[in-house]
């Protein structure tokens, strides 16, 4: 089946415009007759929320953590893209919709893009509004820096702490329309199946995380604004409950789950050190606007960073990449890092490490300086190394960080079961096969405050009203489910802890569906999954009972979700027979090592649909058709 | 350089809100001095769980300093004792072989303990609903550089803008006042010109819903700011009571 993204006809600069002229409206004194859930308080979660409130409906808003103000897109460094042209150096909308489609190696829908990033300009201005304290120059105007794969400063930043001072933003908001009553706050549960009336997605079951109650929610309509799926490797920069679980089984129940292959991996995080490490720590991309990478020129160099003389040290993104140096796309960089380490040049005492040197930075602009744009990122450093980065070269290795594959939803964030919004990280469809730096935040922000507000209410208005109860036999059947797992969970009473399963699982698809991947692997990688998967279902212990604040039992539910999604991926990974951005199969590449696409068989969205416990997924393709940017080899040099 | 050091946990033990809680010795041996705090904790309760026992319940999410959501007090400080450090990013580099460590929930009256190590804040959240933010809806606003700030202005704004909302003031102070608390999120508006026509609504406002919610008064301890991870100044604190006072007499607020 050719999948139908819905992108409205027309100019693609005309595209939104139209859109949102021709989409159905909910009359202002209607929108209070309906309900709509918001599952996860992230910038996508949080800000769609918010903005629903303010236009008059009832909104339920849920999240795992204790507070929304705790959503994992608090962690965010670096920054937040805009077209705003503020430093007169030739950006605009056009630029920064090229930038992204190119960046995401042709692999993102086009229209999509475009929206994104006229609407780029909408988020600065609000969040300005919201009291968000942007750096500033010293006349008071916003400042800009770069970041990787643009030559123009268009990203606006908070020190290091964009991601936190946005949330906080749209916290903010959000407690105000909880204080308003158009959201009530639901913290500390757990999304576990999306219900289904009528071919229409009209609630959530959840558990409480403090009671172990299981809950159902009714809605008129559901977003799921639930992040990615990064902890699927264990080690990541995700925060610890980031999950693949109400996306997921949201997929188990129709859900097209598109181009789950497309991982991001970040190449500033510090390295790993030890078995017991439980999550890998970013370092903002920022840092590449100052620091040099480099490695020893030989292999096995042993001396310390600062007895390499000059000339025997190789800054390799600037040799190989000259007019883009250290600040190419995160997917050439990373992979870049990895080439280096297998020949043998990586440094620090497991090998798996390039320099990150700041101090030509330092000669250049003073301490001072550097200490006002990185201090904090340089002392998150230094505590977690123990060394100062102001006098020996951070050291850095590639981690996974962000998922570009997500639900599939058509041009109005809609998935295919009607009635299901997906928004942010959660959805696949703006970033393509790589993400570029600063275009998280900017895509979670533009589908809650400005887009999704849009399109619900064209669906909510062309649709008729349901009103389901929370006793109908969905409802039921959907409780009965999820409370066997759970029980199932608690009876095996098992050798080994759910932490040990998830760690394994992480090391298969770091070893062989990460930054490069092949069929051969793939396919071991498969069969090693299958068994895992059976051996948690036999040998799993989760202590405690269900009925309490147990995070065992989360963790296991969450795991047992991984376990599952872990083979879409490597499915995914091997149906894609070539490479692109993030996705790269070392049998399909250019001469110089770059990821070689093949868009005659492959420009399209790969979405999947689940066929049942033991089937093959069914491959759905979406084709992409690029009328504006027009495909070409991604060039950085 | 990485070592392993042995110690001795007396971990706050508490099934519920109910029950009463009590302190348990557990011995966490071999532990490399690379671990973070949270990393310590995880190794201990893989062990708990193999051993049929209930591990520690503690809650964490990002581990890297900016969620909020970790926290205990650790041989009396509220997230141990490294300056300007959440628990997650505090690092077993700085205690010794032989070490006991005593290992509690943060305790106020207004925090009430779910959990072994994990407590209910969302009297924060409630604190924040009473005025906590700008009221503006989204779309339509100005364009962002048509209204400038000055940078030091901006500067401040920020360093009160960092609070991550963990509770560590509530903790540390002998009052358990969340004065901190409030005069970050005051304070970051009141600088900004944005946040200047409900100034004087939301000092009121959130003062009162922090003493609603059971949190005490300020005596001035500095304890607050000795302890907070992120060093928000108690400069804030004074800019809250300026900012109330001029409301209380100088507005037509009630």
């Amino acid at each position: 089946m050719l999948l139908d993204g819905k992108v409205p006809s027309g100019p693609i600069k005309e595209k939104w415009d139209k859109h949102r002229f021709e989409l159905k409206l909910v009359n202002p004194a209607n929108k209070r007759k309906f309900d709509i859930i918001v599952v996860g308080t992230g910038l996508a979660g949080g800000s769609a929320a918010a903005t629903l409130g303010e236009l008059g409906y009832n909104v339920k808003a849920f999240c795992f953590q204790d507070s929304p103000r705790r959503a994992h897109s608090i962690a965010a460094q670096g920054g937040i893209n805009a077209a705003k042209n503020y430093p007169n150096d030739g950006d605009s909308i056009w630029r920064l919709f090229y930038d992204t489609v190119k960046g995401g190696d042709f692999r993102a829908r086009e229209a999509n893009v475009y929206r994104l990033a006229q609407i780029s300009n909408h988020i600065i201005d609000h969040c300005v509004a919201q009291g968000i304290p942007f750096a500033r120059d010293y006349g008071g105007l916003l400042a800009n820096r770069s970041f990787g794969g643009a030559q123009v400063s268009r990203t606006f930043y908070a020190r290091g702490q964009t991601g936190q001072q946005l949330l906080l933003g749209c916290y903010s908001s959000l407690m105000r329309q909880v204080a308003a009553g158009k959201v009530t706050m639901y913290p500390r549960r757990e999304m576990l199946d999306v219900v289904i009336v009528n071919g229409h997605a009209k609630g959530i079951l959840v558990r409480n995380l403090i009671t172990g109650q299981l809950e159902r929610h009714a809605a008129d309509a559901v977003v799921l604004a639930t992040g990615g799926y990064g902890n699927v490797f264990f080690l990541s920069t995700n925060a610890m409950g980031s999950n693949v679980t109400a996306a997921y089984r949201a997929y188990l129940k129709g859900a097209f789950f598109a181009n789950p292959c497309f991982t991001q991996i970040h190449p500033t995080c510090i390295p790993v050190h030890g078995t017991y490490q439980s999550k890998l720590t970013l370092m903002s991309e920022s840092l590449r606007n100052d620091g040099r990478v480099w490695v020893p020129q030989k292999a096995d160099d042993k001396r310390p960073p600062q007895q390499i003389p000059e000339n025997e040290r190789d800054y390799f993104l600037e040799r190989k990449y000259p007019s883009f140096g250290n600040l190419v796309p995160r997917d050439v960089a990373s992979r870049n890092a990895k080439q280096q380490c297998d020949a043998g040049k990586g440094v620090g005492s497991t090998k798996l490490a390039v320099y990150l040197d700041f101090a030509d930075a330092i000669k250049r602009d003073g301490r001072a300086v550097i200490e006002r744009k990185y201090g904090n990122l340089f002392e998150m450093y230094e505590k977690i190394t123990g060394e100062d980065p102001y006098t020996t070269p951070m050291m850095i290795y590639p981690a996974v960080h962000y998922t570009m594959g997500g639900l599939w939803v058509d041009y109005n964030l809609m998935s295919n079961i009607p009635g299901l919004f997906v928004i942010g990280e959660a959805n696949f469809s703006d970033h393509g096969a790589n993400r570029l730096g600063a275009s998280a935040l900017m895509q979670g922000l533009a589908d809650g405050y400005f887009v999704l507000p849009y399109t619900i209410g064209g669906y909510l208005a062309g649709t008729p009203k349901l009103n389901p109860a929370t006793s109908s036999p969905e409802f039921e059947a959907s409780e009965r489910a999820v409370q066997a797992q759970v029980n199932k969970l608690l009876s095996i009473k098992g050798q080994r802890t759910v932490d040990d399963f998830h760690r394994q699982l992480g090391l298969i698809m770091w070893e062989y569906c990460g930054m490069s991947r092949n069929n051969a692997g793939l396919e071991k990688a498969k069969g090693l999954i299958q068994n895992l998967r059976a051996e948690f279902w036999q040998n799993v212990t989760v202590p405690g009972n269900e009925k309490d604040f147990n995070q065992s039992l989360e963790r296991a539910g969450r795991v047992a979700d991984f376990l599952e999604f872990a083979e879409l991926m490597i499915i995914d990974a091997l149906e894609r027979q070539e490479s692109c951005g993030g996705h790269f199969n070392e049998a399909y590449q250019t001469p110089e090592n770059e990821a070689l696409r093949n868009d005659e068989k492959y420009c399209h969205v790969a979405a999947w649909e689940y066929k049942g416990t033991g089937k093959a997924p069914e491959l759905h393709k979406e084709p992409l058709v690029f009328e504006n940017v027009h495909l070409t080899q991604r060039s950085y040099k | 350089m990485s070592k392993h050091i042995n110690l001795t946990l007396k971990v706050w033990r508490q099934k519920n809100q109910k029950e009463k809680g009590h302190f348990e010795t557990i011995s966490a041996p071999d532990i490399s001095t690379e671990m973070s705090f949270l990393e310590m904790l995880d190794v201990v309760n893989e062990k708990l769980t193999l051993a049929g026992k209930e591990p520690i319940a503690f809650d964490h999410d990002c581990r890297e300093g900016i969620c909020g959501m970790c926290g205990a007090v650790v041989n009396g400080r509220p997230h141990g004792a490294l300056k300007g450090t959440t628990l997650c990013q505090l690092h077993m580099r700085h205690f010794n072989d032989g070490d006991t460590i005593a290992i509690e929930p943060f305790r106020a009256m207004a925090f009430k303990i779910i959990k072994d190590l994990t407590v209910d804040r969302s009297a924060f959240d409630k604190i924040i609903q009473a005025g906590g933010y700008i009221s503006v809806n989204a779309g339509g606003a100005q364009d962002a550089n048509a209204l400038p700030v000055p940078q030091d202005k901006a500067e401040l704004a920020m360093d009160a803008a960092q609070c991550i909302g963990c509770g560590a003031c509530v903790a540390a102070c002998p009052n358990a006042a969340a004065m901190l608390f409030v005069s970050a999120k005051v304070s970051q508006f009141a600088l900004l010109p944005q946040g200047r026509p409900e100034a004087a609504r939301r000092a009121i406002a959130m003062v009162r819903e922090m003493d609603r919610q059971g949190f005490g008064n300020c005596t001035n301890e500095a304890e607050c700011e000795a302890e907070c991870p992120k060093q928000i100044s108690i400069t804030n604190i004074a800019r809250l009571n300026r900012e109330f006072f001029k409301a209380s007499f100088g507005s037509a607020v009630k």
